[in-house]
């Protein structure tokens, strides 16, 4: 639970040689449980993998950090370490300010209610307070490109619309650090492009990005910083037109 | 930079219950945004609050009130029933709800960190906002026939539902945890809900169950659901009848000195077990749903 000692002020993120398994549970009933129980516990009731290994990170204030790495490399997982919904096994993260993370937008979203309650709903969930939303909602919803439909149930948005509303709640959450993942391919080009205008204005602010995107080029323009992570491991950390590089040589193997 | 250096915090370590506090306008969103949504699409709408327990109600005192003729024995039977019926409604509700809240709000649970508790603990508000609708109708066939109750007895009811709702919250964490890892809780807690209906005087009088169990009639009364019915009746039925009737009748013995006080404590022990064990288990919720 400390602190770890050797890092300074202006961290945003820092991360101690992290380990997280996998339960790969086989069983959900009681029954089978009981049963493996009385039977001297022979056999694994569950099969673990590790997802991450000793992941020690730390994250500057105001840096723009790119997680790179093939499907199932892991950078999800610290992701969601960083962000709290999961804990690890072993080692420890901090973060200093407020988090939010942009991970899978549109998750707080409920399809019976109108644009506006989920306005509030994403937002209050993603830790806004009633008065920041209030101020904010005109904001949201011009950047959105809503208009008239927010007072429309957003089951019957088109999913461009859908994904619009939530990326625009969530850039407008205004925590210190924003963790990305997968979001950058929202809407239609001018939608996009004026998301990367966004996320440039974010990073220019000094907030603290940390991304995670298959879009190799994409994430090269947004961030100056790319790790790399292959089986839970850190495996490089630098500059990111050299990292892109390096995952581009190993994949291409 | 300006702004102020703030503390290093460990993400996703939650203070339990408190946490849901800090968090009183979302419980507040996710509250009215279940209200909203559990009647859409009916033409009823929230009229199926008033329509259900009312249809229970009825047969209830059809079969108990008349083919077997309680309201014989039990003036005023049928405010009777519907006190005790109103209340354990309310328990029904939160629990069940509560138990599948954690498995129910898995998507946004396995991506964004917020306070776990905020769940069932919303499912408590839920019930209880259509608890009010059937109180409503409660008093008023009170009022009919003629209810003049002491500002304790009213008193005594904002308690009853505190209590109910405490222990509500506190099984509700406890089994809307164990939910995640067996799904045989929500079968559990189904058991229980039929039971509860039976283990407390809603449909029959203490007196009967007294008789039966002897000295062991403490046992009954240390469930506060069965303490939170006979306080209803207290507050709701008793005040009812007319002397003649009312010296026909007694409340159960300490009720108010011993049993009330006694219940608070079993459901704050309850919602310590729940809240220990909800903390323990919702470490992992997000990797197990």
């Amino acid at each position: 639970m400390s602190v770890p000692t050797a890092v300074s002020d202006s961290v945003a993120i820092t991360c101690r040689n992290l380990r997280k398994k996998f339960v790969l549970r086989h069983t959900r009933s009681m029954k089978e449980a009981i049963v493996w129980l009385l039977t001297g516990r022979k056999g694994d009731l569950s099969k673990k993998f590790d997802a991450l290994k000793d992941v020690s990170l730390d994250v500057e204030q105001g840096e723009t950090v790119a997680l790179l790495g093939l499907n199932g490399s892991g950078k999800s997982t610290l992701l969601k370490l960083i962000s709290g919904v999961l804990q690890p096994d072993e080692g420890t993260v901090h973060t200093r300010g407020r988090v939010a993370g942009l991970i899978e937008v549109g998750a707080g979203f409920h399809h019976d209610l109108s644009g506006r309650d989920n306005v509030y709903l994403n937002g209050a969930i993603l830790g806004m307070s009633q008065k920041q939303i209030d101020a904010m909602f005109d904001s949201i919803v011009e950047f959105a490109e809503i208009g008239e439909f927010i007072d429309t149930e957003v089951k019957f948005y088109s999913s461009g619309m859908y994904l619009k509303l939530a990326f625009s709640i969530a850039v407008h959450t205004d925590p210190e650090v924003f963790l990305i993942d997968e979001i950058l391919a929202v809407g239609d080009e001018p939608f996009q492009r004026k998301c990367i205008v966004k996320i440039n204005e974010l990073a220019a602010a000094g907030k603290t990005l940390f991304v995670v995107s298959h879009d190799l080029d994409l994430v090269a323009s947004v961030c100056k910083r790319g790790v790399l992570l292959e089986h839970g491991q850190i495996i490089m950390d630098g500059e990111v037109h050299a990292v892109v590089k390096e995952l581009r040589r190993r994949s291409a193997e | 930079m300006a702004q102020p250096v703030s503390e290093l915090v460990q993400p996703g370590r939650g203070r339990g219950i408190v946490d849901v506090y800090k968090h009183k306008f979302l419980l507040q969103l996710l509250v009215r945004k279940e209200i909203k949504i559990r009647y859409r699409g009916s033409v009823l709408g929230l009229l199926w609050s008033y329509v259900k327990p009312l249809m229970q109600f009825l047969i209830y005192f059809v079969a108990l009130g008349v083919f077997l003729d309680m309201q014989k024995g039990t003036p005023n039977y049928a405010i009777y029933l519907f006190a005790g019926i109103v209340l354990v409604n309310f328990f029904t509700e939160s629990l069940g709800n509560a138990t599948r809240s954690i498995v129910d709000n898995r998507d946004l649970i396995r991506k964004i960190y917020l306070p776990r508790e905020l769940f069932p603990v919303s499912t408590v508000w839920v019930s209880a906002a259509h608890l009010l609708p059937q109180v409503v109708v409660l008093v008023g066939a009170c009022l009919l026939t003629g209810w003049s109750p002491s500002i304790w007895q009213l008193l005594a009811v904002i308690g009853a539902f505190f209590l109910t709702a405490l222990l509500s919250i506190g099984l509700g964490l406890l089994f809307g945890a164990a939910n995640v890892y067996f799904r045989d809780s929500e079968n559990i807690v189904d058991m229980i809900l039929m039971i509860v209906t039976w283990a407390s005087p809603v449909l029959y009088v203490w007196p009967m169950v007294q008789r039966v169990m002897g000295p062991w009639f403490f046992l009954y009364q240390l469930n506060p659901v069965t303490v939170a019915v006979e306080i209803f009746h207290w507050a709701f039925w008793s005040p009812t009848l007319s002397p003649a009737q009312a010296g026909t009748i007694s409340m159960p013995p300490d009720l108010l000195t011993v049993w009330f006080p006694s219940a608070f404590g079993v459901a704050a022990l309850v919602l310590v077990i729940g809240q220990l064990v909800f903390m323990k288990l919702s470490v992992h919720f997000a990797q197990e749903l």
